[in-house]
């Protein structure tokens, strides 16, 4: 019953791993054909798996796990989706009904446990409700604002007969707005027309509407030639090669991008949740602007920053309306104004705010996305993972993305060892696509298992590891923040890898002279199957520009200047 | 969407005042969440105000349609009026969640408490507490020679003035049920 929801509900693919508890619904998937069914390593790997292919789809992932360690196995990825609104349908076997609560072998209380790290969860404890709690949870997983959700079946339930009832339109009372509100889009249309210094600020919310909303957002801001950025999550749902494209902003986004921000008199946020990576110091942010906000939850709407014109709303629909009025009121914008104010952004755009010091000698990890950048950014099927770290901060920068869906990392909860395995999923989804995972040596190791999936089925999935020997993240706060004391923050006894990805049968490369690298790169891109890369990069390289905890937009570090004692005590305790 | 009583139209005029002045002052508000009765519904409301840190100061619960499976929980909670909403946002939220009502903002509304004390004492002690039980209007629901349970509904405020004047009579247990809470008219 199971296996016949998932494939009514138009799964192809599932992650998973086996266990005493799911043995009922793997002996049905060993009988069909239908669904894919990907053996990972470790229940993490298969969440991650699920995030990556449904980031990359835009349709929702399936993991299947077992009870006990398998549920609490799936946890970390659970809050990683929820975190980052990722739609997934986790399901977890549980002991049988009759032995709940008597500390079974294996038994957790899972439902329990993933209360806080699920959008919804279900424990079915009767045969008759499966098939429809099955078709609920991809309703609940995918409506409104996507996120995680899970399924607890106990093993009397897989193993019983029961009335299956195929996917109806969901009836259940939970039905998102998605329209907005038409008096206060027309609020957000009038100041637009009069704005004269307007800004875009958008996020994954964009990228979760689908790709009408991105089309929608590229008519808008090339009709009325308002600058935009958007924060990492966001990235791709406005071109990077796009005019009015300022960047990413944030804690290590554009000088152009946060100054912008800070000195706009309309900020338009759309599908961005002012995220504290973004805002920096509240009492500080955009201290000048009206400010817009436009989300499905409206839990998110005056939760950090007070919105002047709030839009509960789903983006494409809501764009759409913004588009209607502004075109049937004439189009108008202060064109005047917003050109002079495109000036003073071409200003700050001038520091050239990414600029770093290459090097002859050792590869600057800069320099290597640099060079990753050209070498495949005319492939349309460039997808991009990331683990959490310098090296995510210097992908963002340093890589354009055309297309909504292509740029997968884990943004709010910032796991590492959230890329592998999710570079599987995509490559999964996107079988003939060039996935690549930009990653840190330590973030890679934490589920350095999953080689094992990608040797398995052949999945030709690129690991680009900039490899500083460093936990380089931790180490530059370190050194601005602790008196350059690097407690436990280098990677010792670090593997051979390109033995190691020998030892799975996939390709090692190792890179060290910036010569090399263009070469070493394209023989990455060439190899049919999984690639291990590890470029060695210079080891105390800092991820600029950055704005210190506790500073505002206007106070970033720009560079190598002197950043001692740059953060005071009260924004040492932030993180 | 109806889960968050934002009704059509301008939503700044909706129960959910979007556009609230960010202010310190604590206020207190009391909710009234009508919620499907399913298994761990409540702990998603409790885990709700413990993740985020909000503040309950009284909660009740018990169903109260049977046929529709709804149970209405009353949540009595302070913050600041950016507290508040969030706290309401939130709970609209929650996927179980039918509807959220602020009985605080949405006019004026009654709000009963029961509560059954245990007074021990003889003598005079003993003839005030059942004297001013009249007062109070609370009932005797159990007696022994040396003892009164007292059954008193009303305002939490006056329960609490009721247990204050019990205290130094020789007040030994308390139990009350937290609010419940309904709009006035109709």
């Amino acid at each position: 019953m199971v296996v016949q929801a998932l494939k009514d509900q138009g799964v192809d693919t599932v992650f998973g791993y086996p266990g005493g508890a799911v043995l009922p619904i793997y002996d049905e998937i060993f009988q069909q054909n239908d669904i894919r069914h990907i053996l990972v390593r470790h229940e993490q790997g298969a969440v991650h798996a699920a995030e990556g292919y449904a980031r990359s789809t835009g349709k929702p992932g399936v993991a299947l796990v077992t009870s006990g360690p398998g549920a609490t196995n799936a946890v970390t990825g659970l809050t990683d989706a929820l975190m980052d609104s990722i739609p997934i349908i986790v399901l977890t076997g549980q002991v049988p009904t009759f032995m709940i609560g008597s500390d079974a072998f294996q038994e957790a209380d899972t439902v329990g446990i993933t209360r806080p790290c699920t959008k919804h969860n279900w424990l079915v404890k009767e045969t008759d409700q499966l098939a429809a709690t099955l078709h609920e949870a991809f309703h609940v997983a995918t409506a409104g604002r996507p996120g995680p959700v899970l399924i607890d079946i106990p093993k009397d339930v897989q193993f019983a007969t029961g009335k299956y009832a195929p996917p109806k339109p969901s009836t259940s009372h939970y039905q998102p707005r998605l329209k907005g509100d038409m008096e206060e889009i027309t609020e957000l249309v009038a100041a637009m027309e009069t704005a004269k210094r307007p800004i875009f600020y958008t996020g994954g919310g964009v990228i979760n509407s689908g790709p009408a909303a991105s089309q929608l957002l590229r008519e808008l801001v090339d009709a009325t030639g308002f600058p935009i950025t958007s924060t990492l999550m966001g990235l791709g749902a406005y071109p990077a090669s796009g005019k009015n494209w300022l960047g990413m902003l944030g804690m290590h986004g554009l000088y152009e991008a946060n100054l912008a921000m800070h000195d706009c008199d309309l900020m338009i946020n759309i599908g961005a949740r002012f995220d504290d990576r973004i805002t920096g110091r509240i009492d500080a942010f955009s201290p000048k602007s009206i400010k817009a906000h436009i989300d499905i939850d409206p839990s998110s709407i005056n939760k950090v920053i007070k919105a002047d014109i709030p839009i509960v709303g789903d983006v494409a629909h809501v764009l759409e309306d913004i588009l209607k009025v502004w075109k049937s009121r004439g189009r108008k914008t202060n064109a005047e104004a917003v050109a002079k104010w495109m000036g003073v952004i071409d200003g700050w755009r001038s520091k050239n705010c990414l600029a770093y010091t290459n090097s002859e000698t050792s590869i600057k990890p800069q320099y290597a996305l640099e060079r990753l950048e050209a070498l495949t950014k005319d492939r349309k099927d460039r997808f991009i993972c990331t683990e959490v770290g310098q090296h995510q901060m210097w992908a963002a920068q340093f890589l354009g993305f055309e297309d909504p869906n292509h740029w997968m990392t884990s943004g709010g909860l910032g796991t590492m060892g959230y890329g592998f395995p999710a570079s599987i999923g995509v490559q999964m989804a996107h079988p003939d696509a060039l996935v690549i995972n930009v990653a840190g040596e330590a973030s890679w190791l934490m589920n350095m298992q999953e080689l094992g999936t990608a040797a398995q089925y052949r999945l030709p999935v690129k690991q680009f590891i900039l490899n500083n020997e460093r936990l380089g993240m931790v180490r530059q706060w370190q050194e601005l923040l602790h008196g350059e004391r690097y407690s436990h923050s280098w990677s010792e006894a670090l593997p051979d890898f390109v033995k190691l990805a020998e030892a799975f049968g996939a390709k090692g490369i190792l890179c060290k002279d910036p010569a090399d690298l263009d070469d070493a790169i394209m023989e990455m891109i060439e190899y049919d199957g999984p690639v291990i890369f590890d470029c060695l990069v210079e080891k105390h390289e800092n991820c600029f520009p950055m704005i210190p905890s506790g500073k505002a937009h206007n106070e970033m570090l720009l560079g190598e200047a002197e950043t001692q004692g740059v953060i005071d005590a009260k924004g040492s305790i932030l993180v | 969407m109806s889960a968050l009583h934002i009704k059509k139209g301008a939503s700044k005029h909706s129960a959910y005042n979007l556009r609230p002045t960010f202010s310190d002052v604590m206020e207190r508000h009391t909710l009234a969440v009508l919620v499907e009765n399913e298994p761990g519904v409540l702990a998603r409301v409790i885990g709700l105000f413990s993740g985020r840190g909000y503040n309950i100061e009284s909660l009740t619960v018990a169903e109260v349609d049977h046929t529709g499976h709804l149970s209405r929980i009353t949540i009595v909670t302070t913050g600041t009026p950016q507290v508040i909403e969030q706290i309401k946002a939130q709970l609209g939220r929650i996927v179980p969640v039918h509807d959220v009502h602020d009985l605080t903002v949405e006019g004026a509304s009654v709000e009963r408490e029961l509560a059954m004390l245990k007074v021990i004492g003889e003598g005079d002690k003993r003839v005030e507490a059942l004297r001013l039980a009249d007062i109070f209007r609370a009932n005797v629901v159990d007696s022994t020679l040396n003892s009164f349970v007292f059954e008193i509904t009303g305002a939490p405020e006056k329960i609490d003035a009721f247990a204050d004047l019990m205290r130094p009579l020789g007040l030994s247990e308390i139990a009350r049920t937290g609010v419940a809470a309904l709009l006035r008219g109709d």
